[in-house]
């Protein structure tokens, strides 16, 4: 058997093994050689190659993020990392105006390989600005690569595919997924940064999920399993491209399409996600498209109304009914002895 | 006290948002406080609960946004770093570094433009001053002579990052002088060090002789975020915390009023039991307080005032 690594373990050999194999690249973030390393992700790095590779930075995300695409264009390959997407937002001008557009608006002299790891989240009270999911942002955005490993294989063959990629890469990770651990195998691979993978194969429903929602729709796909529906999930992994193909293909065999984001609904992955299926494969749709996401509101503190603010599997689940038309009844909910639902639930521990 | 209280209950798991606690840090809202009046403004950043607590921000309506309730200080949608009290004019804070600063300083143009002598005082990290935002809030303020006193709490550390990899060996008052901002550094351990640099600071605004920078050596007690200390991290030494311990500004300054005889024994119980006394008030306050109704999820994403 392969062995098992947690998500976060998977990135910190990715990382490793960049370090190790390229000269050129190097890691930079608020706290990314310090003691908690990133969550875990980042630990023990700087011992292993220097203070001139793994660095910590001032609380200046716009200003460094203008200094990583310098030294990219002079050749380097940073990895710079945001433990929060919220405060990534801060580098919005270089990354949109400037990262995204400089091999384009150059003519293509000049390349800008940065690769940005950003966190995103839910949950314990992160609330407005400790939680978002800003993806569509950047996924808007031409020139950017928009990456959302769900797995742990992947996140470490995502992270060394977009370092490699000479076109700038954001990989959004999500901390509900950093515990998760999976199969990962011990050299160095890629994951190519434009397909989808297929969870579970199915007949009745396509459901297709971002990121940590990939594993809520594999949980809805195991709800509706027991009353005798059959669910695809489908793990988009990637926003920019998104894989249509593969879309199309499993909805050209269910007739019916679900799709999870961790991002708010209206404007979302899900959004694009739904009008490309429907422009492609308008005839195969035996019902419109459902999407699952945040409702449009800030991210509240408070676990009474986070509770109710993100969706889970059942949610997926109820749509899917809906979708199909369907009038049974979900299975019952399992007892859960937590009162909040504001952290990962152990048992999504994997392996996925 | 009243962060000894949340850092004692928090492990009950029912103040369930990121908690940044001030403990060694208490003097310096105090020494500049007591120059304000109610209809002066503060506006903090993520360790705001001493901020608030000194500007006079109600200790009930606090401790119940941390337990997440109807009757927290933003409704429980904030949670600690999200304080808010227009009663006694704490405006508002908020975690991302240095954003509070500019709209400190737009609040001092505010209040000018609408005829109004307040003076706004903004509290923010060593860290925060790394922030484009920081110096290009400074830039206007100095421009407009706004009535803005900068409050720079530098700890030392931004998390477990240490100032010298942050930061060129320069004081960071010495910022000030850049943008045309008066500027001053002090001891922010000593309760009395900060009320006279302070005192000076405020006047200078409300004369409208324009902003200053005050810059406070301090030191955080806790770990950069919850209830406990941090030793075992190894980001800081254990005679480097002690050093500071010995200095720790409410025992420091409790000591002193004893010796002067300012403050005798009795009276030092006398006023701990009364504080003790608020604080379970507080909390058995928070405690039975209901959390929001379903209802108040999709409440003030927009106002309800009417367009
Ligand atoms: C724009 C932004 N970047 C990063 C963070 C993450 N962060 C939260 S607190 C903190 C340290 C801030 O240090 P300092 O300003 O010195 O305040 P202290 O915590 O020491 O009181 C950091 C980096 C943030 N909140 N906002
Ligand atoms: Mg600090």
């Amino acid at each position: 058997m392969t062995r098992q690594l947690r998500y976060f373990e998977a990135l910190r050999e990715a990382q490793a093994q960049i370090l190790a194999s390229d000269p050129r690249s190097y890691l930079i973030g608020l706290g990314a050689p310090g003691p908690t390393g990133i969550f875990g992700t980042t630990a023990g790095l700087q011992q292993r190659f220097g203070a001139e590779r793994v660095l910590d930075m001032p609380a200046s995300e716009n200003g460094m993020t203008g200094v990583a695409l310098g030294t990219a264009l002079m050749g380097r390959r940073p990895i710079v990392i945001h433990i929060r997407v919220d405060f990534a937002v801060l580098a919005m001008e270089p990354l949109v105006n400037q990262v995204a557009k400089w091999h384009y608006m150059y003519g293509g002299k000049m390349t800008a390989p940065l690769t940005v790891r950003m966190i995103i989240g839910r949950g314990w009270g992160q609330g407005p600005q400790h939680s978002q999911s800003l993806q569509a942002w950047f996924a808007h955005v031409p020139g950017l690569k928009v990456v959302m490993p769900t797995t742990a294989h992947d996140a470490k063959g995502m992270l060394i595919a977009a370092v490699e990629d000479d076109a700038p890469v954001i990989l959004f990770e999500h901390r509900w997924l950093y515990n998760v651990s999976g199969p990962v195998p011990e050299e160095m691979y890629r994951v190519p940064l434009d397909q989808a993978a297929t969870r579970r194969r199915g007949r009745d429903v396509t459901l297709a999920g971002t990121s940590y929602m990939t594993l809520e729709c594999l949980r809805a796909a195991d709800l509706l399993a027991r009353i005798g529906i059959d669910a695809d999930v489908i793990d988009l992994r990637t926003l920019t491209p998104i894989d249509v193909p593969a879309l199309t293909e499993s909805v050209g065999r269910t007739g019916h399409l679900v799709v999870a984001d961790t991002g708010h609904v209206q404007f979302g992955a899900g959004a694009e996600v739904c009008a490309a299926v429907a422009e492609r494969a308008f005839a195969a749709l035996k019902a419109p498209p459902r999407r699952i996401g945040l409702p449009h509101v800030p991210a509240p503190t408070t676990p009474a109304l986070a509770d109710l603010y993100y969706p889970r599997a059942r949610e997926i689940a109820r749509a899917a009914l809906d979708s199909l038309g369907s009038a049974a009844a979900l299975p019952p909910e399992p007892d859960d002895p937590r009162r909040w639902k504001d952290v990962p639930d152990p048992s999504f521990n994997g392996p996925y | 006290m009243v962060e000894e209280t949340i850092a004692r209950l928090y492990a009950e798991q029912e103040m369930r948002c990121p908690t940044h606690l001030c403990i060694g840090q208490e003097a310096i809202p105090v020494g500049v406080s007591a120059h304000l009046t109610a209809t002066d403004l503060v506006f903090s950043g993520h360790r705001s609960h001493g901020h608030y607590l000194a500007k006079g921000g109600d200790l009930r309506a606090m401790v119940a946004e941390l337990y997440g309730r109807e009757t927290g200080c933003a409704r429980g949608k904030g949670g600690s770093q999200h304080l808010v009290d227009l009663a006694c004019g704490f405006m508002g804070s908020a975690p991302i570094l240095a954003s509070t600063v500019s709209v400190g300083v737009g609040a001092a143009w505010g209040a000018r433009m609408a005829g109004e002598d307040r003076v706004v005082v903004v509290y923010f990290g060593d860290a925060a001053t790394e922030e484009g935002a920081f110096h290009e809030a400074m830039n206007f303020a100095a421009v407009r002579r706004l009535p803005v006193v900068f409050v720079c709490e530098n700890n030392l550390y931004s998390v477990h990052s240490p100032l010298a990899i942050r930061q060129p060996p320069r004081p960071i008052s010495a910022l000030g002088g850049a943008h045309g901002v008066a500027a001053a550094c002090g001891d922010g351990n000593d309760v009395e060090a900060v009320h006279a640099l302070a005192s000076g600071a405020v006047a200078r605004a409300r004369r409208g002789d324009g902003p200053t920078l005050l810059e406070f050596a301090t030191y955080r007690l806790m770990e950069h975020c919850g209830p406990n200390g941090d030793l075992e991290l190894g980001y800081r030494s254990a005679e480097e915390i002690a050093a500071w311990q010995a200095r720790d500004p409410v025992a420091v300054y409790r000591n002193r009023l004893a010796a002067d005889g300012a403050l005798d024994a009795a009276a030092q119980e006398r006023a701990a039991a009364e504080t003790a006394r608020e604080i379970d008030d507080a909390v058995a306050f928070a405690k039975a307080s209901p959390f929001p109704a379903p209802d108040q999820l999709a409440r003030f994403v927009y106002p309800e005032t009417g367009r």
